[in-house]
Formats: structure tokens, sequence, C-alpha cells
């Protein structure tokens, strides 16, 4: 018959529990942080002021302009009106984190420059990040499609804009 | 060595070494006094280790200064195409530099290095025109000198290819090699010649906008976002009543906010004197950052009082008009006068026609709001950053405010978001000058300070291109055509309490149509108005234009005649007219007649009467241009209206860069189009109303045309400006074509309210 077990004592638990981590993470043009203060804090201010990233634009403060549009998980969005406290684990591009890490260049930023859409340009950064989104949506977009980027331009660039997300369209699908 | 050569009593060119085997040109503009034989060091220049305009180095590259800010017009990339033209550069060897202000100490006057250094009315091309040509051309023969040396070859049997000089027998030297050897020779006696047009390789070429690459990249840094290490950031709370002043302040709220620093007030005093706009009495947010600034200045607690004087609205003014055109006493400005006009319009049996348009306030809305970044040492030094038109002026507010000398006042100038006339006056220089200079605790002194101004206060506090009021009566015969023309036009005086003083660019003597009827009168009257008031895009000849060419479609249509053939007609065989003003001293009808055709042409203006859409013309001389609009309307119904096709043509003489001056017609006629369809500043309450492109709606990519077609007629004649040149005749076309396509002639902008109003 066998012996009953004696059972042991566990050894006393050493397991250390996680640190508690402050703040959120995102992930910003493919480089990671982590955002401890305000959670009320646009994006917007995030990436300029603090980031130093002065890509996306501020223009209107109340999301009428688009000169501050970004990618947040691939799709537009306005930084002014996004507050840092939506933002967890999200991924976020800006004009920065367009073109690829070795430098070269986006084909819109390039058909951008083909077209010489860039007049005063300090709105093209929100207009790149729109046509990005339309792009990746609609790889052979139309001119109704192109209408609904509502990102302003003060100096009227809109008919090389629109040229030039039709030529980086078509490079992309013949890239394909 | 330096050497200089003189191209006039007043202009001059000078030759350097520069270090590490360079060859620098720069060019000067000396006073009476400094004409030779001064001593060359006390001309300046030699501080700077980029020659002022150019300099060439031994490994090739060739630094150009861009002596103009460009705040979108282009002179970046046009001017160092001058230089670069005139040199044989090659051009993918060009760098263009910025140019911040070039001042130097004068014995206490400031002295201006790179000229005028100003931008508006489209006249940096002309200006540069000759100037920044011989720059090269001088540089060019020192190197093909050097050459000649160096290949045992007379220059003259040299030549040069893309920045290499080239000797009979097919030896090559590039400019690299020759630039240490050039900086030691003399500069020649005389000029060198400039190129016959037939021999410009980069002038007259397309070529891309030298930033394009750092604008999509986004590395492209505007004055609004700099930082200057870690610039403390202010935002202001302006007085909303033009003329009013703060009656109370609580700012308990603001200082609780995490980051903010101090809370400043800025009383501004009675003819403090900061250009013609005088400041807004204001509360300034510092904080350590934008947001915590813009949520700081959300909790102050203010209270304002309106100005003594009534703010009147556009209607008042309007009737302050009318009665002015009625009354013989009113003080009357005649602009011009010939023949009889005023006696053949009360002449009995004449038939006549009377129009009165009306054009509101507009603001410039800039895309880049206003902003600059100062960093200030009472007693040693001033360092600036800010976009400006006229840097020159933003220097004197500096100096004014501070009393530091030339060479302790720093003031770089990178791109700017826009300008439109709204980067003339330097109100948000002035403030962040007023907050650097104000009592802080010491851990804040000496920290730079950057001021950004919110698009409310924007389009708050704005120099705004004025209202005008425009009565136009004509006489005319089915014969004759047009015999007598008199246009009353009235617009805010240019600063109360003066009776009447014209704002004078806004007089524009000759403009279309005078000298082309006989019998011509042109007057202007005061309006009396508090509100500021500034230069708007080409401010005179958009609102001359929109009343003139609307009026001569109202006459083609009381007379049942082709508005194409009224305008052909009045505009006659081609001649020379006097035109005083920028763009004189004369022009040419044959020109425009030649522009207008075109337009004509383009848009198949045969189908004028039968389309079902609407067709409109116009065309206008401005600043030495010409320029043609068609455009095509179709009515949607309910006060819709889409326009179809816009056509423009343009005579500028010799095009520098044909791709940058059709980014200029393309962007000037959205520009124009947009404004006059959809934007208008109004005031209730002594408020404007306008707080943000909600209300003040830009027009976005759907509403507009999805091309403008641009054409750009050849020439060798001089360059014109182009940057104001498609702004008068965008509006006046469209407001014509909107007749045809409608029934609704527009006479009060804008245009899209005024068509829902009348259908």
């Amino acid at each position: 018959m066998q012996q009953p077990q004696v059972l042991q004592a566990p050894p006393t638990s050493e397991i250390k529990r996680e640190p508690i981590r402050e703040g959120l993470e995102l992930v910003i043009n493919g480089k990671r942080f982590r955002h401890t203060g305000d959670e009320a804090l646009p994006l917007l201010w995030y990436l300029r002021d603090i980031l130093r990233l002065t890509g996306a634009k501020y223009g209107c403060d109340e999301g009428e302009c688009g000169f501050c549009t970004v990618l947040v998980d691939g799709k537009a969005a306005l930084a002014c009106r996004l507050t840092m406290g939506k933002l967890a684990n999200k991924h976020v591009t800006t004009v920065e984190g367009l073109g690829k890490p070795d430098g070269s260049l986006h084909p819109l930023q390039q058909a951008w420059i083909d077209e010489d859409a860039v007049l005063c340009g300090y709105c093209q950064p929100g207009q790149l990040m729109a046509a990005a989104d339309l792009i990746a949506r609609k790889p052979d977009p139309s001119d109704a499609d192109i209408d609904h980027i509502g990102t302003l331009c003060r100096c009227g660039s809109y008919p090389r804009v629109r040229k030039a997300i039709k030529r980086a369209a078509k490079a992309m699908r013949d890239a394909r | 060595m330096t050497d200089t050569l003189w191209l006039s009593r007043r202009r001059f060119l000078k030759v350097m070494a520069g270090t590490a085997g360079a060859l620098v040109v720069g060019i000067g503009s000396a006073r009476a006094a400094d004409t030779p034989p001064v001593p060359l060091g006390l001309l300046g220049d030699a501080w700077s280790q980029v020659g002022p305009y150019l300099r060439l180095d031994a490994d090739g590259r060739i630094f150009i200064g861009a002596r103009d800010p460009d705040n979108g017009e282009g002179t970046a990339t046009s001017l160092p195409r001058l230089v670069a033209e005139e040199l044989d550069a090659d051009w993918t060897r060009v760098v263009v530099v910025p140019l911040g202000l070039g001042v130097e100490d004068g014995n206490g006057e400031p002295r201006w290095l790179y000229g005028r250094q100003r931008s508006g009315q489209g006249d940096s091309i002309p200006t540069a025109w000759t100037d920044m040509r011989q720059a090269g051309a001088l540089a060019r023969s020192m190197l093909l000198q050097a050459a000649a040396q160096r290949l045992g070859v007379a220059a003259g049997q040299l030549r040069v290819e893309n920045g290499t000089v080239i000797a009979p027998d097919g030896r090559r030297l590039s400019y690299g090699q020759l630039a240490e050897a050039a900086s030691q020779l003399a500069a020649p006696d005389t000029m060198p010649a400039l190129k016959t047009p037939d021999r410009f390789r980069l002038v007259g070429q397309p070529v891309g906008d030298v930033d394009a690459h750092a604008a999509v990249t986004g590395k492209l840094a505007y004055a609004i976002d700099t930082a200057d290490g870690d610039a403390m950031v202010a935002v202001l709370s302006r007085c909303p009543y033009p003329g009013g002043t703060l009656d109370g302040v609580d700012t308990g709220d603001t200082l609780k906010v995490k980051g903010v620093l101090q809370v400043i007030q800025l009383q501004p005093e009675a003819g403090q004197g900061l250009g013609m706009t005088p400041l807004a009495p204001a509360v300034a947010v510092l904080a350590e950052d934008t947001w915590s600034a813009l949520e700081g200045r959300k909790k102050l607690k203010l209270s304002w009082k309106p100005g003594a004087m009534p703010l009147p609205s556009l209607s008042d003014l309007e009737k302050q008009a009318q009665a002015s055109f009625d009354s013989p006493d009113a003080l009357v400005t005649v602009v011009r006068d010939d023949g009889d006009a005023l006696g053949l319009l009360k002449k009995k049996g004449v038939r006549r026609i009377d129009a009165t348009y009306v054009q509101p306030w507009i603001a410039h809305a800039v895309a880049e709001p206003l902003a600059c970044t100062v960093r200030v040492d009472p007693d040693t030094s001033a360092v600036i950053t800010t976009a400006s038109q006229a840097p020159r002026d933003a220097y004197t507010i500096v100096q004014r405010l501070t009393g530091l000398r030339a060479s302790q006042i720093r003031i770089d100038v990178p791109r700017g978001g826009g300008a439109f006339g709204r980067r003339l006056l330097h109100d948000h220089l002035a403030e962040a000058m007023i907050i650097a200079m104000a009592e802080k605790p010491e851990p804040l002194r000496k920290r730079a300070i950057k001021v950004m101004w919110t698009r409310d206060e924007d389009l708050a506090h704005d120099a705004w291109r004025a209202p005008t009021i425009h009565r136009m009566s004509a006489t005319i015969d089915q014969r004759k055509g047009i015999t007598g023309w008199v246009q009353n036009m009235a617009s805010p005086n240019r600063d109360l309490p003066a009776p009447a003083r014209p704002w004078m660019s806004e007089l524009v003597q000759d403009a279309m149509p005078a000298g082309l009827v006989s019998n011509f009168r042109s007057n202007w009257y005061a309006l009396d108005t508090p509100l500021p008031r500034g230069e708007w895009r080409g401010t005179p000849h958009l609102s001359h234009a929109f009343a003139s060419e609307s009026f001569i479609d109202e006459i083609a249509n009381a007379l049942k005649a082709n508005p194409l053939d009224v305008r052909l007609r009045l505009l006659g065989e081609p001649r020379k007219l006097p035109y005083r003003g920028p763009g004189g001293p004369t022009v040419d009808t044959g020109r425009l007649v030649n522009v207008l055709r075109q337009v004509a042409d383009r848009i198949d203006w045969k189908r004028w009467l039968h389309s079902e859409t609407g067709l409109g013309l116009a065309c206008y001389y401005v600043n030495g241009g010409y320029v043609a609009h068609a455009i095509e309307v179709a009515n949607k119904g309910n006060g819709q209206i889409d326009v179809v096709r816009a056509v423009c043509a343009v005579d500028v003489g010799q095009p520098v860069n044909p791709l940058g001056l059709q980014a200029q017609v393309m962007g000037g006629t959205i520009d124009a189009l947009s404004t006059a369809m959809n934007l208008s500043i109004t005031f209730r309450d002594g408020q404007v109303q306008q707080k943000n492109f909600r209300d003040y709606p830009i027009a976005n990519t759907a509403q507009m045309p999805n091309d403008v077609e641009v054409i750009i007629v050849p020439s060798e004649a001089a360059p014109a400006g182009a940057s104001v040149l498609a702004m008068p005749t965008a509006a006046p076309a469209l407001a014509n074509a909107v007749f045809r396509a409608t029934a609704v002639r527009v006479r009060r902008l804008p245009l899209l309210r005024e068509v829902a109003r009348l259908s």
C-alpha cells in the first residue's frame, strides 16, 4: 500500500508584481512612445510641442481646415480633435512618417513634387495625409472621390493636388 | 581679394574671395555719401559666409541667396534662377539659401544690405530682372577669365555648358575648379553684357519649387514651427471691439492651469505708432507649451468696453456713399477727368445706364496663422523669426521697442504660409516684443517667446480689405457704343479724423477703361469708419475690375450686343496708352486684346448666346501684366452655381518660370472665385461675427473647378509680376457667366448669397 505522499510546503513566493506603468503607449511613425501627461492633451500639441514633429500644422483648432490631418491606424483623422486618452496602442502616421525609413518618398510625395503642387506649402502635409487615406481605400480614385477631401488650401493648389493624387495612384497600381 | 564694379552711382557688384577657395559676388546699393572712393570695407557684405547673392564653392556647389520673402509666390525659386541663367550654372548644383533681413549699422541708421526685400504687388521679379542677372553675368565673366589664363586660350574662344568651361580643343574645367582663381582676379571695368532672350537656357523653362521636397516631407519649418530651443508660448485674447478698451480682468482660474507661467496685459499707448494698425488692447497668456496657453486663455474672465466711435455696418456705409454721390457739397477727389462725361450724362435724349456695385470687407485668413519667435535681451540682442512681406518694417518695430543697434538685431524670415498683404503688417511681432520686454520673474527672463495667433483672433483682428461702393454711369449709343463713363467710388478713409485722405494705392487713375472712352470721369469719396484696413492681394484692382468689367457686360446687355465685341470695340486698334503707377508708364491695348481673344477661343465663345451653361468674360491690365478670364458656369437651381470651366490667359512678358507662373495664375483664380462666391467679414454689435472657417468658408476642392486652364502668352518683354495677376478678372467673369446662366445680375458680393436672394 502506498504511503500517502507527504506534501511539501511550497517555498515562499518571490514572484514580483508587474511595475505599474504610468500613462499610455502609442506608436508614432513606427516608434513607440509613452505619454504620461494629461489625457486631454490633443494629439496635435503632443506631436508639435512634445515630439517636435511639426509636419502636422495648426490652422483652426476646430476640425475645419484639415491642416493637421494624420493617419490613425491607417485612417485619416484630425490631430486637433483627438485627445491622447483615446490613442492608447494606436498607430499614428504623420507626414514625417509617410515615406520609407530609408528616406525614400511615398509615391504621393513624389507625385506632389512632380506636379509642383506646393504653393505656400502650409496645408500640404494635411492634403497628403488625406490623400494617403483615400488612396488606400480607393486605388483608382475618381474626381468625385477626390472631392471628399475637405482639407482647405488658401493658395488654391487644388487642381495640382488633384493631378498629383491621380498620378500617385497610377504609379502605385503600376508598381503592383 | 575684394573688388567692386560700379553699375551706376548707386548700385554696385562686389567680388570677394570667400573661405576655402570660393568666389563670392554681392549686389549692393549705396547712398550718395558712399559713392567711390569710399573704402570698400564700409560697404559691408564681407561678414557673410554665404555671399549676399552668389557663392561658388571649390566643390562646385553654388549657393544663391533668395533675398525676397517667399510666402508661396515662388520667388525663392525664380529669383535664384535669374542668377543661374547668366552664370550658365548647373541648376542641380544650386543650393538656394533664404536670406534673412540684411541690415548693418550705418552711423546710427540702418543700412540695408539686400535692397528692398519686400514682396507685394508682384514686383520681386521685375526688380531682380536686372541686378540678379548682372551678378550671375559678372561671376561668369570672371570664371571665363580665370579659365582663359589657365588654358592659355582667349576668353572669347571659350564656351560654357552647364557649369563647365570648354576650350576649342575640348579641354574642360568645371566652375568649382576655377572658383578660387576667379576670386583672385580684379573685377572688369565694365559690366559684361547680359544674355539676349534667344540664349536663355533656364529662364522660360519650367522648374519645380526649391522647397517642395522639404514641404512634402514635413521638414519645412515655418515661423509657427520654430521653437528656438524651448520657447514659451503666448496666445492672446484681444479686445473684440475695434477701438475698444479692457474693462476688467480676472486671471485667477488661468493661473491655476498647469503649465501657465504668467498673464500679461498689453495696453498699447495711444500713438505708439506700430505701423498703420494700432494694436488692440489684449491679455496674453504665457505658458510652457501651446495647449497650456490655449487652455489658460479659455479660463480668462475679461470684460471689454466698445470704443467711443460707433462701427458702421456695410449698409450704413452704403447710405453714406449714396448721400455723398448725390450731394454737390460732398468732398470729392477727382481721380481723372477727360472730356465732358458729367455734361454728357445730363444731356437730354442720351441713353444712359447706371449700376451700383457693393463689395464687402474680406479677411486675409493666411493659412499659417501669424506667429513669431523672439529672444530678447534688452541690453544686448534681439533674435526674431517671423514670416514677413516687409522685414525692414519688422526691423523698425524691434529697433524702436528695444533701442538696440542694427548689429544687435537679427531677423530670420522663413517661408511663410501665405501672405496676401497681411504680412506687410507686424502687429504680432509688436505684441511679442511687448511681452518679451514686460516684467517677468527671473527664470522666465531672456527665455525665447513664441506668439501664436488663433484663427478666431486672425479673422477678428485683421487689417481687412476694405469695402467699396461703386456707382457707375455710362452714356451709350447703339451705333457708337460707349460715349461717356462716370465712376463714383467710395471707400474708407485712410485714417480718421482726417476729412478725406484716400488710401493712395486705391486710386488707380488709369485703370480700364480710362483712356479708352473720350468722356471719362472718375471720382473718389471717403467713408467714415474707424476700422483698420490694409492691402489684400491687388486690393484696388480687385474692386475696380469687378465694378468696371461687370458694368461693361451690363452695357453690352443694354445694347443687345455680344460682350466680347463690346470689349474689342472699346479696346480698339493696338496702341500704347499712358499709365501712371506700377506697370507703367504705358499699357499696350494690343496685348490685352490678345489675351482676351485667347480665352474666348479656348472656351469656344461662339456658344455664348445659345449655351445652356453661362459663359462670362473679363479682361484687365495690372502691374504691367495682362490678364483675361473666361468662366463657364452651370445653374444648379436654388441659388447653387457650379463653376464648370475656368480659363485664364496671361501676358507677363518673359515668363521666368512658367510652372511657377501657372501656379500663381491657377491659385489666384481659385482664390478670387472662392472669395467672390462666399466670403465676407461682417460686424454686429461692434464685433466681427466670423469665428472660424465654418463661417468664413474658404472653398474646398469640391466647390472649385477641377482644373484651371492657364494660357501663357510667349513674350520676350521684360517680365512683370504675377502674384496678383489673376485676381481682378475672375470675379467679374464669374458674375457675367452667372448672369447668362440665371438672368441674375450680381452687383453685391459675396455672390452665392446674392444669387440665392435674387432668384
